[in-house]
């Protein structure tokens, strides 16, 4: 419902710094005093509530939802690509369909696309630009993810990079970056490893790592692997 | 709508232009001026530059997956000359050198 129509006091909270929040939000940290980019966002988002284009509601919801996601729900999607060539091939010729059959909803904000690992192609996500990441599959990304550092590291030597990631690749795989320009979103198919015939798509799922699905890491070997078991 | 046709063909070589845009877009400094081969068609999308003023983004402009040789992008590489980088550049930022990739070096 609209803004306006709440009956609520505009009573103000002082207990952050002094700072008046006329609307209630949680904070995750209690970094204090605030930062100058979190005084901003604060501002702007009280402008959208103020202006009733956006309610506290929505706010929260959206929170919520990027909240519900996690490495765990990309791993899953992995495993079944693993065991069901057919739906391999569908997430890799129409990610957002394949996707929807597992009941994983991407929004509209951007389309995905998967970069499959081969034996001889290795793939691995960058953002140079900013930090766009597969956040609807992968939930929120690393800090290094967004740093500076990687950033600007793993495109111009993605083998150095790799190596301190301890993913030492054999000269004759190509090394392939992905630098999330513009409105897609990537994320990486790594190879099933030897050794894994008869797992459960469970027992797969377990062994795909985030830095898997970003390429900066392949899923390890059963033979040291506590999935193994 | 209708998407806008799309100019450029998989296996096109193509150059980023390397001209100075004022405020936002999504071409990388480190791209411009480089040589690539057209490797994917990603579909219209609105424009960003103008999409970062409060603008409609129109007319919608094709995306391209562009793959540029490691070795071309960095003079002092220091992997391998089978490595690439790949990245989505809009198609007023392209220019066209030859309708033919260089099939010794781009092949998938």
């Amino acid at each position: 419902m609209p803004h306006d129509d709440h009956d609520h006091h505009h009573e103000h909270s002082h207990e952050h710094g002094g700072q008046p929040y006329r609307h209630p939000f949680q904070r995750d940290h209690d970094a204090d005093p605030a930062s100058p980019y979190e005084v901003l966002e604060q501002a702007i988002r009280e402008l959208l509530i103020e202006k009733g284009i956006l309610t506290s509601e929505e706010i929260y919801a959206q929170v919520d939802l990027m909240d519900s996601r996690s490495p765990a729900l990309g791993a899953k999607v992995v495993a079944r690509a693993w065991v069901d060539p057919a739906f391999k091939d569908r997430l890799l010729a129409n990610t957002r369909a394949a996707l929807a059959e597992l009941g994983i909803d991407i929004g509209s904000l951007a389309d995905f696309r998967v970069v499959e690992n081969t034996a001889d192609v290795h793939n691995v996500i960058v953002c140079t630009l900013c930090s766009c990441y597969p956040k609807m599959l992968l939930g929120i990304p690393p800090a290094w993810y967004k740093s500076l550092a990687y950033r600007s590291r793993v495109v111009v030597d993605p083998r150095g990079v790799l190596r301190e990631f301890g993913l030492e690749l054999p000269d004759h795989v190509e090394v392939r970056v992905h630098d999330s320009t513009a409105d897609l979103r990537y994320f990486v198919l790594p190879r099933r490893p030897e050794g894994t015939e008869g797992w459960s798509e469970e027992q797969l799922a377990s062994i795909v790592t985030r830095d898997c699905m970003i390429g900066t890491a392949v899923p390890v070997e059963p033979a040291t692997s506590a999935a193994a078991e | 709508m209708s998407a806008p046709a799309p100019r450029f063909r998989i296996g096109d070589v193509v150059r980023v232009d390397s001209r100075m845009a004022l405020g936002h877009c999504r071409t990388p400094f480190f791209l411009r001026g480089k040589t690539g081969v057209i490797v994917g068609i990603q579909g219209a999308f609105h424009d960003p530059e103008k999409l970062a003023y409060h603008k409609p983004g129109l007319p919608r402009q094709v995306l391209y997956k562009v793959r540029f040789k490691q070795s071309d992008l960095w003079p002092n590489y220091r992997g391998k000359p089978h490595d690439h980088l790949e990245a989505d550049i809009y198609e007023h930022w392209l220019m066209r050198i030859s309708a033919e990739a260089r099939s010794d070096s781009h092949a998938a």
